[in-house]
């Protein structure tokens, strides 16, 4: 049902641009077709990944003598024997009954082999369950109390009017990155992310404790998410706005990057469900079921994803593929939807990288945002700025960075991911972000209320282009319904790049479950979330 | 004897006037102290007449600045040398019939985002079918045969890859220039070459944002090309040097 303040806002929107209601309708026929062939083929596996999930959500921390995450210490010994079918919760929740030790303790001892899983006596299925299910729902409940805290937090000190302001830090060493962070929060930053170190998403564990070196960007560890998360918490105490955290739920560890950030109160997660297979060449098996629990996760943990559809056009042609984006945006809110994510914690994902030497490049922008804008009305969307025409010419690309933030205030999008003026020359300096955070507070301000004064003349170039966009988009979604995602998939549907059905990384951890498979987790969120338990 | 045309400063708006802009960050708070600051680093660059025309308080003990001075220096134009690559550009039908009548036979290129590089875009760009600004990629020629091994490749694997298939010249991208890691990992590439005993068996050709034909030379590479490179350039020169190599022979 929709609420009248809903209603009315569509109403509004809808004198902006003059959308084909049937086509958007029709698109999303085509999307939930598609997720449901998705869902059909990825419901009887579970991954490494998953099970090592259910351990760190139930509380398994820590390294070995080797610096090798106990959790996956624990589901390597299980996937050996070729046990994990059954899932790693009737194995280690057979342990805890059976020796009585506490979880960390347990983990511990079965890493150093001083207890055998396999040598215990073993509980019934029923037993084993009951017993977890009374633990994973006291562990559930703290996530639930984190995102208490969260609201409170938000009440106390509200966050800044939309289009929230986004940057990114990414030194490598944490304990920069919260220095940078701390002053871009009090410039007046909405979020921040920590970027990850360029070879994260292949890394088939999350690496352990703070971390002080890194390529690119800095790792995604429990460890560094508390040490940002309560940095952030100082300033907003302090400055009296909050600041949401964002880190990357995204590779091969995706669903464990989830739970920590459950567990340390991040705010925002990027999650898109086919980027690692279009840009990591992750397994699609292993990518689908790991987007799907990491999204439950996220969606109980009152996180507000990404997704990554910008992307797409640092490959391929912004003009010629806009469509591939909508299209994209589309499936990535049904599969999100149908993990329990609400539309407010979809922040779909798009660009303003269209060639800027081509005639009217501004308003074919502007007919791409105000479509999505329409589209989605009430998903928080995640608007990126310009890189691919950025040169190195720092004047040039302050400017482009001004009018996508013009397009954005005039378009009313949310989450604005501020360009840099040395975008294409090194990850940015302190002064490159202070001077794109005060773009942006110039535009926003000086024209905060200027979508309300807009309509697009009927027939106009705007217009048009975005209704070409969406009837590209119905015709793709009906292409990609036909034939289903992972071929079209293998056909290079997306970006420009294929990725056949059964290659990639991490298919190794794609595990068939057996009949008596369970997974606590699952159940309790879907519960609460109101979903059918898959 | 000098020619004085040639002996240069910068301009602003006389010549040889010397004036220049420039903007820094130093972690000092904003305030007089911070603007004397300022200008006493400027003056210790060997910076005149400085003037710092805007401050700003970057927080947590930072502040930025803009400064105009006068940089009092002349630079000789006789005296600069600058490596290039010196074989000419073509266009996309003349570099497939340069291939097909000079060397008679297709070549073959490998190229691949090394170490833990993944950003393929300038790759992409330069070997993709579609290719860049208008300009066909290499997989579009039908006198090479490319083989685009895309992200985080180990050197390792490029190089055997190459081995395979009997290249002719292997395209290295590298995007990622943090705190010099490419220049490492692009080393340690042209010294399991060198080791292996293969390096004369290719043409080396280096591409990325921040990559200058003088910094790939200076890497053991044969040629490198910065950012804003289009297909045809890398095609025409590896054409040429494929030829000119068999020639030498």
């Amino acid at each position: 049902m929709l609420s009248q303040r809903n209603i009315e806002r569509r109403s509004t929107l809808a004198l902006k641009l003059d959308l084909d209601q049937k086509l958007i309708d029709l698109c999303r026929n085509y999307t939930a077709d598609i997720a449901d062939d998705v869902e059909d083929k990825i419901a009887k596996n579970t991954t490494t990944s998953v099970e090592r999930t259910v351990l760190r959500l139930l509380g398994v921390d820590g390294v070995d003598e080797h610096g090798i995450p106990l959790s996956n210490v624990i589901v390597e010994k299980v996937q050996k024997e070729e046990e994990l079918n059954r899932g790693i919760s009737y194995w280690f929740g057979n342990a805890l009954l059976q020796t009585k030790l506490s979880v960390q303790k347990l983990a511990q001892a079965v890493a150093k082999d001083e207890v055998g899983l396999f040598k215990l006596p073993k509980a019934s299925n029923e037993e084993v369950y009951d017993y977890l299910l009374k633990l994973a729902r006291a562990k559930a409940d703290e996530i639930k109390d984190n995102v208490k805290i969260k609201k409170e937090m938000k009440k106390e000190h509200p966050p800044g009017p939309k289009p929230w302001l986004y940057v990114i830090v990414a030194t490598g060493n944490i304990y920069e990155d919260v220095k940078q962070a701390k002053a871009a929060a009090r410039e007046g930053a909405d979020i921040i992310a920590v970027i990850r170190s360029t070879a994260q998403s292949l890394l088939d564990y999350v690496p352990y404790g703070p971390t002080t070196e890194g390529f690119g960007g800095t790792y995604a560890t429990q460890a560094n998410f508390k040490i940002m998360r309560e940095a952030l918490d100082e300033v907003i105490k302090e400055e009296g706005h909050y600041v949401q955290l964002v880190n990357y739920c995204s590779g091969l560890a995706m669903p464990e990057i989830a739970a920590m950030g459950a567990i340390e109160r991040l705010d925002m997660m990027l999650n898109d469900a086919m980027y690692g297979i279009l840009f990591r060449d992750i397994n699609m098996k292993r990518t689908f079921v790991d987007q799907h629990f990491s999204r439950m996760i996220n969606a109980y943990a009152g996180v507000i994803i990404n997704t990554g559809e910008d992307n797409y056009l640092t490959t391929a042609d912004a003009v010629k593929e806009a469509h591939t984006v909508l299209a994209s945006q589309f499936i990535n809110e049904e599969l999100g939807l149908r993990t329990g994510l609400s539309k407010e914690q979809l922040g779909l994902g798009h660009a303003f990288e269209i060639n800027p030497e081509i005639e009217d490049s501004f308003l074919m922008e502007l007919a791409q945002a105000q479509m999505v804008r329409q589209i989605f009305p009430d998903s928080p969307l995640k608007y990126m700025p310009p890189t691919k025409y950025m040169n190195g010419d720092i004047f040039r690309g302050h400017l482009m960075d001004g009018m996508f933030n013009m397009a954005s205030i005039m378009t009313n999008q949310s989450i604005q991911l501020l360009g840099m003026l040395t975008e294409a020359i090194h990850t940015p300096f302190l002064q490159d972000r202070a001077l794109s955070i005060e773009n942006a507070k110039h535009v926003f301000n000086s024209a905060r209320n200027i979508s309300d004064e807009i309509q697009f003349k009927p027939d106009g170039k705007i217009q048009k282009r975005a209704n070409q966009v969406l009837e590209e988009t119905a015709e793709i979604l009906k292409d990609i319904a036909d034939k289903g995602l992972m071929k079209s998939l293998s056909e290079g549907i997306f970006a420009d790049i294929k990725r056949p059905m059964d290659g990639g990384k991490g298919s190794d951890g794609v595990i068939k479950k057996s009949p008596d498979y369970f997974n606590p987790f699952i159940d309790i969120f879907a519960e609460e979330l109101d979903l059918d338990a898959r | 004897m000098l020619d004085k045309d040639n002996m240069i400063k910068a301009y602003g708006d006389t010549y040889n006037d010397g004036k220049i802009q420039l903007s820094f960050t130093l972690p000092v708070q904003k305030g007089v102290e911070a603007e004397e600051a300022a200008r006493v680093y400027c003056a210790k660059m060997g910076l005149k007449e400085v003037e710092v025309v805007d401050m700003k308080d970057l927080r947590e003990g930072f502040t930025f600045f803009v400064v105009y001075a006068i940089a009092d220096v002349f630079v000789n134009l006789d005296k600069i040398n600058v490596a290039k690559i010196e074989t000419e550009e073509m266009s996309y039908y003349e570099i497939n019939d340069y291939i097909k009548e000079k060397i008679g036979k297709p070549l073959t290129v490998v190229g691949a985002c090394t170490g833990s590089d993944a950003h393929t875009v300038g790759l992409d760009a330069i070997l993709n079918m579609k290719g860049y600004a208008g300009e066909y990629g290499l997989e579009r020629y039908p006198q090479f045969n490319t083989y685009n091994m895309g992200s985080q490749v180990p050197n390792e694997k490029l190089i055997e890859k190459a081995v395979k298939e009997k290249t002719d010249a292997i395209l290295v991208s590298q995007v990622v220039t943090q705190k010099n890691v490419h220049i490492k990992n692009l080393t340690e590439f042209v010294e399991i070459l060198e080791a292996e005993g293969l390096r004369d068996d290719f043409i080396l050709v280096l591409g990325g944002p921040r990559i200058s034909h003088e910094l790939a030379l200076e890497l053991g590479f044969d040629a490198g090309f910065g950012s804003g490179t289009k297909p045809n350039q890398v095609a025409s020169y590896i054409a040429q040097k494929v030829y000119q190599n068999i020639n030498n022979k």
